[in-house]
Parts: structure tokens; C-alpha cells; sequence
């Protein structure tokens, strides 16, 4: 799987190259500044891009900036973007087009490489992961005034998961419930919420994201 | 015809406002003169001493509903420039004599009193004038329609025009019709300049203006060191109790992970583990210091979107209203988004509200920023509350604020910081 890295602090971006390599990606080109980005998205046409926020030269938000003008200029063009502080305000703006093969993340979370190796690769087929906290927020924004459609907490763990972007596969293991169990669980979900059932992974992600941030 | 009659209601408005002011321009001003020198010379006797203050204060009310009416009916802003009266005056008769001494000895005292003559003068007859454009020609239309009967031996002089006849009657209501066209487009005009001359003789001088001004500056700079210097006391200890703590524990764990990974690798793991936690927890202890010192948003897009940033953030509905076309200067986006911050809090935390509105715009060189909300009201920006505290990192870049909050609600803080964006 073709990889274009952007992220300026070299140890950093060293670091993403040696772990992604070691899992089998090959890495096309790791570039440190957003011009530079929009040129290697453009030419190399690459499988996914993990983008870092901040880049230079401005040092504003032109890695997202320049994810975002990629993907209008290829839709669904997977991107993951990684930052030092995770914002709804950004999440919907990924989320905004409903291509899906978005991925949000901290970067705290390249610690668990695994997991993060997972988020890449789910992005890349066109998957969407969406970092804990942003869903952590979503959900303490409703929580105070409605019970949430009546979900019962095992309902609301998964649910939690499944607005990351996780399978079901993933989502029974991390719950340590059968696969069965949690299908069951993602239809009542659907029931109680009143969304349009679906078993496209990526299309119940967004019915769900969608949902939580209509509040 | 809209237009007409919009004009008419403008001008019949200031005419009467102008022959409302020349009568307490002649009476009001005319016995307060009258009485200031009066009192002041007899302060020589001693009983001037007690009702100087008195009389000044009197002076000084007339001239502060001047300076009100000149805001409100010609948007004609008079400073008021009198200086502060120290905080505790000895009481009794030394207090008396300080106090008269004190005004006595402020130059805006003197100011009032050459304004008192002048309103009574020029002010006066401004004021009359404007008023005469719009009755004047009344005058004529009652003249033609048959009043120049009356001076059918012995002509009434309009103006230049002797009225003893229909005819001349006739003549004088011409100039009567050219007068009120006139007054039509003058009448607000000579209103605001007798406001503007009253403004000539109050306002104060430049170099007091000055002194005004360097006092203030101090006064904020100091606020602005005082500020800076406990912001950096709170990071140093956040730091130092925070990442720093956790970054010497997992320097030891590592180190003892090396001794432990060949005899006991179970427990070596154990304590990786416990490592990575550790560092998490550091890097979210940094993330949220940062979000403190200067958030990533507002570095990355500025004051709207940090604000937008900030609204999805809380728990109640907010709804956040934009209108900037550029930054303005990281120091005032600063100042400005923390101000926001503490007003929403103060909104969610202790007003209790359900809907948040922030509005953000750009106008006349002033971002002016309100934050209302539905909650129960009763806000105060007494000293040590949170509001204070914006009051006065807003007072470094020349901002205001203020607070409405009857008891029950709603609140508003509005904020007004003069800068340029770019």
C-alpha cells in the first residue's frame, strides 16, 4: 500500500516512516511542508496520505487545508489526518462531503501501533476513524439533557465504537462479545435512534456521527 | 414626499430642542454664573467655602446633561474631564476647604464657568436660531392669510419685507416658503453647532488630555505586568508538578526496566506499559496546558473559527455569529478569545443558561464582541470575579466591557476592543 507522509518534526515523521514500513507499507514520499504535500497528493497519486495539521509554512492549518482541496479534487481520496489537539470544528469539515476514507486521530495514538496501523489501513479502503475524544465530546454534549434515544450502556459502548469507525469484528473483540452479539446490539442501536439501518460499515459511521452532532 | 416629511419631523424636532435650550441656556446658565462668582468671591468671608462645592457641583451636573443631550440628540461627544476626588476627604471644616480647594484648582472648573458665559451668549442665540428657521415661517403664513390687516397704517417688517397689504402680505409669505426650505436642511445643522461650540470651550486642553492618558497607561501597564508574570507563575508550577513530574517517573521506570528485562521480563513488560501510560497522561497534561496559554485553534484560524472551536466545546446550545474580514493582531485575538472564554463560562457555570448567542464583528475600527445567554442574570463585574479579569486584560489594549444582568436574566457582555485586522 502506497503511502505520501506529511508531518515537519523530523523525529517524528521518521518514526511514522520506520512504523509503517515495518508493517508492510511503502512509504512514496514524506514531505514536511504543505506545498509540498498538495504536489506529492497530486503527482503520486498515493493509496492514503497521513497528514499532520500543522505544517509549515504558514503553520496554521494547511496540512488539513490541503488534505480537504485534494479530496474536492479527487473525492474520496483517503486521508488521515493527525494532530496535537483534536477539534469538532475540524471533524465535521472532514466529515462535511460524506465520501467517507476520513481518518481524525490524535497523535497520541501512534503509541499503540497496532491500533494505528488498523486506522490506516481502514481509512485507506475507505473506512472512517475517528479519534475517541472527538466522540467522547460529542457524547458529553447531549448526554445532559436527553438519555440518548433510551440505549441501554453496553448500547452506548458500541456505539462509541462504531462512531469511530470500528467493524464489528474489531468492536466484538475489544468488548470481548461475540460478532453475533454485536450486531444485534449495532440494529437496536439503529432501532432506537431512528437511522436508516445498513451494513455498509462506512455509511452506519456516518449515520451515526451525523446523529451525535445534529445537537 | 417620504423623504419631506422624514425631513420635517428632524427639523421641528431640533427647533424645538433649540428653543428649549436657549431658555436653559439664558435662565439655568445665567443664575449658576451668577451664583459661581458670587460664591467664589466670598469665599474671602469664609461662607463661600461651604457653598462653592455646592455651586460647582451644580455647574457641573448642568454641564454633564449638556454634554448628554449633545451625545444623544447631535452625536456631538464632550469629554468629561473632571478630575477624581481623592477617596477620603478629612471631614469637617479642613475637609470642606480641601474640597473647595480641590475644585478651585482643576482646570475644568474654570472651563465650566467660560462655558456658562458663553452658553449664556452665543449658545443662547444658536440655539434660538435654530428654532427661529422652523417658527419664523410660521409667522408668515398667519401674516398673508389676513393678520396684515392689522398693520395696514404702520407697516410689520418680515425681515426686509414691510407688510401692509395682501400683496406684501404675499411677499412675506414667499420669503416665509424660501425660509422654511431653508430651516428644512439647516435647522439640525445649527443644533449641532451650538453643541460643538459648547464643545470647543469644555474639552480639554491637549496636553491634560495628554496627562489623562499617560495616567491610564501606567495604570495598565502595570495590570499588564502583574497579569503576565502570575500567568507565568501558574505555567512554571503546572509544569513542574504536571509533565515535568511524569517525565522523571518514566526516566526511573525505564531505568529500571533495563535491570529487570532479562530476570524478570514479566514484570519489565508490566512496567512498560505502565510507561506508555505515563507518557500519555503527560502529553494530555501539555495539551491542556496549552489550551490555556494559547489555543492551537486560534493560532491555526483565527478568532471566529476558535470561538466556533470553543461553542461546540460546551454543553449548551451556542450559537456563534461571525463577521470579520481578516485577523486582527495575535495579542488583541488573544485577549479577546479568553474574554469570550470566561464569558461562556460564567453563562454555562453560573447563570445556568440553555442558549448561549456569541456575536463577533468588525466595525468603525472597534471588534465588538457580545455574549447573552438565557440564564438567571445577577452577574456582577465586582473586583476578584471573573469578569474583572477580562475587564482588565481587556484595559491593556484599551477595551471595554460591559455587563447587563438584571436578576432573572438575561445576561449580555459586550466587549469593544479598538484594533485593525489584516
Amino acid at each position: 500500500m502506497r503511502v505520501v507522509l506529511a508531518e515537519d518534526l523530523f523525529l517524528l515523521r521518521d518514526g511514522l516512516v520506520r512504523m509503517l514500513e515495518a508493517y508492510g507499507f511503502e512509504v512514496v514520499a514524506a514531505v514536511e511542508t504543505g506545498p509540498e504535500l498538495t504536489r506529492a497528493l497530486a503527482e503520486l497519486e498515493p493509496d492514503v496520505a497521513v497528514v499532520d495539521v500543522r505544517l509549515p509554512p504558514s503553520h496554521t492549518d494547511e496540512g488539513l487545508q490541503c488534505a480537504l482541496a485534494a479530496r474536492r479534487a479527487r473525492p474520496g481520496l483517503p486521508v488521515l489526518v493527525l494532530s496535537q489537539h483534536v477539534e469538532q470544528l475540524y471533524a465535521r469539515e472532514l466529515l462535511a462531503d460524506g465520501d467517507g476514507g476520513v481518518g481524525y486521530l490524535l497523535k497520541d495514538r501512534v503509541f499503540d501501533a497496532e491500533q494505528f496501523v488498523d486506522a490506516v489501513r481502514r481509512v485507506a479502503a475507505g473506512g472512517t476513524a475517528m479519534d475517541p475524544q472527538v466522540i467522547s465530546q460529542l457524547l458529553s454534549r447531549r448526554s445532559r439533557d436527553e438519555p440518548m434515544g433510551g440505549l441501554t450502556p453496553r448500547e452506548r459502548d458500541v456505539m462509541e465504537l462504531v462512531a469511530q469507525g470500528r467493524s464489528n469484528a474489531a468492536i466484538a473483540a475489544q468488548l470481548v462479545i461475540t460478532e453475533r452479539a454485536v450486531a444485534k446490539h449495532t440494529s437496536n442501536i439503529f432501532g432506537k435512534l431512528d437511522l436508516p439501518p445498513s451494513d455498509d460499515d462506512n455509511r452506519r459511521v456516518l449515520a451515526v456521527l451525523a446523529y451525535l452532532d445534529r445537537g | 414626499m417620504k423623504v419631506f416629511s422624514g425631513r420635517l419631523r428632524s427639523s421641528s424636532t431640533a427647533a424645538g430642542r433649540g428653543l428649549f435650550l436657549s431658555v436653559v441656556g439664558l435662565a439655568v446658565s445665567t443664575a449658576l454664573f451668577v451664583l459661581a462668582v458670587v460664591s467664589i468671591s466670598f469665599i474671602l468671608l469664609g461662607i463661600g467655602v461651604f457653598t462653592t462645592p455646592v455651586v460647582l457641583e451644580a455647574v457641573r451636573k448642568h454641564a454633564n446633561q449638556r454634554r448628554l443631550w449633545a451625545a444623544t440628540w447631535s452625536s456631538v461627544r464632550i469629554p468629561v474631564p473632571y478630575r477624581p476626588f481623592p477617596k477620603e476627604l478629612r471631614p469637617g471644616v479642613t475637609g470642606q476647604v480641601e474640597r473647595t480647594t480641590l475644585m478651585l484648582k482643576d482646570p475644568a472648573t474654570w472651563r465650566d464657568l467660560l462655558w456658562l458665559l458663553v452658553d449664556m451668549t452665543a449658545g443662547s442665540v444658536l440655539a434660538v436660531v435654530a428654532a427661529g428657521l422652523m417658527l419664523y415661517p410660521v409667522e408668515s403664513v398667519v401674516l398673508a392669510a389676513g393678520l396684515w390687516r392689522v398693520f395696514q397704517d404702520e407697516p410689520y417688517w418680515y425681515m426686509f419685507v414691510p407688510v401692509d397689504s395682501q400683496l406684501t402680505g404675499l411677499a412675506a409669505l414667499a420669503l416665509g416658503i424660501v425660509l422654511f426650505h431653508v430651516g428644512l436642511r439647516a435647522t439640525g445643522a445649527v443644533l449641532r453647532a451650538h453643541f460643538l461650540l459648547a464643545r470647543t470651550v469644555l474639552a480639554p486642553a491637549r496636553d491634560e488630555e495628554l496627562a489623562r492618558r499617560v495616567e491610564r497607561l501606567t495604570e495598565t501597564r502595570h495590570e499588564a505586568v502583574d497579569t503576565a508574570a502570575s500567568e507565568l507563575r501558574r505555567i512554571e508550577r503546572d509544569l513542574h508538578d504536571g509533565a515535568q513530574a511524569r517525565l522523571v517517573a518514566m526516566g526511573m521506570n525505564l531505568g529500571t526496566i533495563e535491570a529487570l528485562v532479562e530476570k524478570d521480563p514479566a514484570q519489565a513488560k508490566k512496567m512498560l506499559a505502565m510507561a506508555r501510560e505515563s507518557s500519555a497522561e503527560a502529553l494530555t497534561e501539555l495539551r491542556d496546558l496549552v489550551r490555556g496559554i494559547h489555543p492551537p485553534v486560534l493560532a491555526e484560524r483565527g478568532l471566529g473559527d476558535a470561538v466556533r472551536a470553543l461553542a461546540l466545546r460546551l454543553p449548551v446550545a451556542t450559537e456563534v455569529t461571525v463577521e470579520l474580514a481578516g485577523r486582527a493582531e495575535a495579542p488583541v485575538e488573544s485577549a479577546a478569545y479568553f474574554a469570550v472564554s470566561e464569558a461562556l463560562t460564567n453563562a454555562v457555570k453560573h447563570a445556568q443558561a440553555e442558549r448561549v448567542y456569541v456575536d463577533l464583528h468588525h466595525t468603525e475600527g472597534m471588534l465588538r464582541i457580545s455574549v447573552t445567554d438565557d440564564g438567571k442574570g445577577g452577574a456582577v463585574a465586582g473586583p476578584g470575579s471573573g469578569l474583572s479579569g477580562i475587564e482588565r486584560r481587556l484595559g491593556t489594549f484599551d477595551g471595554v466591557l460591559a455587563v447587563s444582568s438584571p436578576a432573572g436574566g438575561p445576561t449580555m457582555v459586550t466587549m469593544e476592543i479598538p484594533c485593525a485586522l489584516s
